[in-house]
């Protein structure tokens, strides 16, 4: 088991975002998180990188762990950032440095890789997601789409144990989408342990060894996509998939 | 007698051409170089404040926001003469040099704290998150991923503050520095004619601001090619 979440609760000025979120997951799966808008697919994903602080609750990743209820040490902070890498929705590269230099800034500055080590290293996974003609470019030259693929590459160069994805897709044209999800899925099968918070089920359907359905701060129904999908159990649960299978 | 006689004011081309270059050398070696060393000095103090600004720490917050607020507060001329005039009172004695460059860095501190906290709140809360999941901590990410970022939205802001600087360094006159307006105070005494050379120091000042203002000019057009829309 590699990523193993216990009893997280969150909330924000005083009202309750996480209201005890459980879950587990083993190396080299995919987890999906749906559920509707406000249900805490973000906040939960975010505490998975110590983005955000749940006050209770403990979160295992790879051996480290944190107990939320207590005060954290800066160092185990560090440890268990260093697990996990987060793809954003809106991708946040960094706009003052090219593409190759978004990607080896992580391994050169934090984890000390040698600089050309590093670059080589960027250079493959760069070519991997399509994007060897951009190295010397900047950000702001590039489509949404490419972005979000400079987003990826920058997690993966990491080497963490865990990628988290944060609607990688949903800030993107219709016709871009395809390109960051093909990317994702070939890291998939290429046996990266991925948490995804996505609304494309069929990417979920594919891809995902087990999907999550989160609403109003619990996990209503868990299970396979087929499970999920086809046979789900909570009323809401059909609700939230037919309103957003007629969105497509 | 002489208020009677407007219309027959006439220049006098001697005394002027004879007083140019001891004023203009009173601001080439006195006023850029105080107003350069105060600007760094400044800079460095403004930074700190802006952090500290910045900062959780309630008391931390508050020392800067004191500062800030008696320096924005109080006339420069009087912070110059606190520190030149009054330090003395507790022993400590100042160079007139020291003393104005002590005094036009707190200020520009003061001031320029204000800016340099804004440029780094200008930058989108998304890049500090970004630096946090490649796995820098604070300090790297705001070395690395922050200030670059935030640095480009204070340069104009900030070289308007150094050339307001280099009109203020006009103030350490009173403390006795003998830089480009006191050169020309000098001269008033032996020769009366302010109305000649006060305008003289006041093109000298006019001529340093516009050539400051163009180099600012360069600067801000340089900058724009590489502003990034980010978002
Ligand atoms: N920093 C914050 N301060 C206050 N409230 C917040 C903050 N972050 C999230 N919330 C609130 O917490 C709730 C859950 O937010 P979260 O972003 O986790 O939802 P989500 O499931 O990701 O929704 P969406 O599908 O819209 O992205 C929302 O009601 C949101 O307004
Ligand atoms: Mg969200």
């Amino acid at each position: 088991m590699l990523l193993n979440v216990k009893n997280l609760q969150k909330s924000f000025g005083g009202r309750r975002i996480l209201n005890g979120i459980d879950f587990t997951l083993d190396e080299g799966k995919v987890l999906v998180l749906i559920g509707p808008s406000g249900s805490g697919k973000t906040t939960t994903l975010r505490s998975l990188n110590l983005l955000e602080r749940p006050e209770q609750g403990v979160l295992q990743i790879d051996g480290d762990e944190v107990d939320f209820s207590k005060p954290v040490s800066k160092k185990t902070i560090r440890a268990i950032r260093r697990k996990s890498a987060m793809v954003f929705q809106n991708y946040n590269l960094f706009p003052h440095k090219t593409v190759l230099e978004n990607v080896i800034e992580g391994p050169v500055m934090v984890q000390k890789t040698a600089k050309e080590k590093a670059v080589d290293n960027a250079r493959k996974i760069l070519e991997r997601v399509g994007l060897s003609d951009f190295l010397d470019s900047y950000p702001h030259q590039l489509s949404g789409g490419q972005q979000q693929r400079v987003g990826i590459a920058r997690a993966v160069a990491l080497k963490p144990r865990l990628l988290l994805f944060d609607e990688p897709t949903s800030a993107l044209d219709p016709e871009l989408v395809g390109d960051v999800l093909k990317v994702m899925k070939d890291l998939a099968l290429e046996g990266w342990t991925m948490v995804v918070v996505t609304h494309e089920l069929k990417f979920a359907e594919e891809v995902a060894d087990k999907v999550l359905f989160l609403d109003q701060g619990t996990i209503l129904e868990q299970g396979t996509p087929d499970e999920l999908f086809g046979h789900p159990k909570h009323e809401r649960t059909r609700q939230f998939l037919s309103r957003i299978m007629n969105k497509v | 007698m002489s208020l009677f006689v407007a219309g027959q004011i006439t220049v006098d081309w001697p005394l002027a051409a004879h007083s140019f270059w001891p004023i203009l050398q009173g601001g080439l070696i006195y006023t850029i170089p105080l107003a350069m060393i105060s600007f760094v000095f400044g800079l460095i103090i403004a930074m700190g404040m802006a952090l500290l600004r910045l900062s959780h720490v309630t008391v931390l917050r508050w020392i800067a926001r004191v500062y800030i607020s008696i320096i924005r507060g109080t006339p420069l001329l009087v912070q110059l003469a606190i520190i030149f005039f009054g330090l003395p009172d507790l022993g400590i004695d100042v160079s007139p040099l020291i003393g104005a460059v002590v005094a036009l860095s707190m200020n520009v501190g003061g001031y320029a704290a204000e800016t340099i906290r804004a440029s780094i709140l200008s930058v989108p809360k998304g890049q500090w998150e970004a630096g946090y999941t490649i796995g820098m901590g604070y300090g790297q990410t705001l070395r690395r991923i922050i200030l670059p970022q935030a640095a480009r939205v204070s340069i104009p802001p900030l070289s308007n503050s150094f050339i307001s600087l280099v009109k203020d360094t006009s103030l350490a006159s009173t403390i006795t520095v003998t830089e480009l307006f006191r050169r020309a105070q000098e001269i008033t005494a032996t020769s009366y004619d302010f109305l000649l050379l006060y305008s003289e120091a006041a093109l000298i000042y006019w001529i340093f601001c516009f050539i400051l203002s163009i180099i600012q000019g360069r600067i801000e057009a340089r900058l724009d090619r590489y502003v990034a829309s980010n978002e």
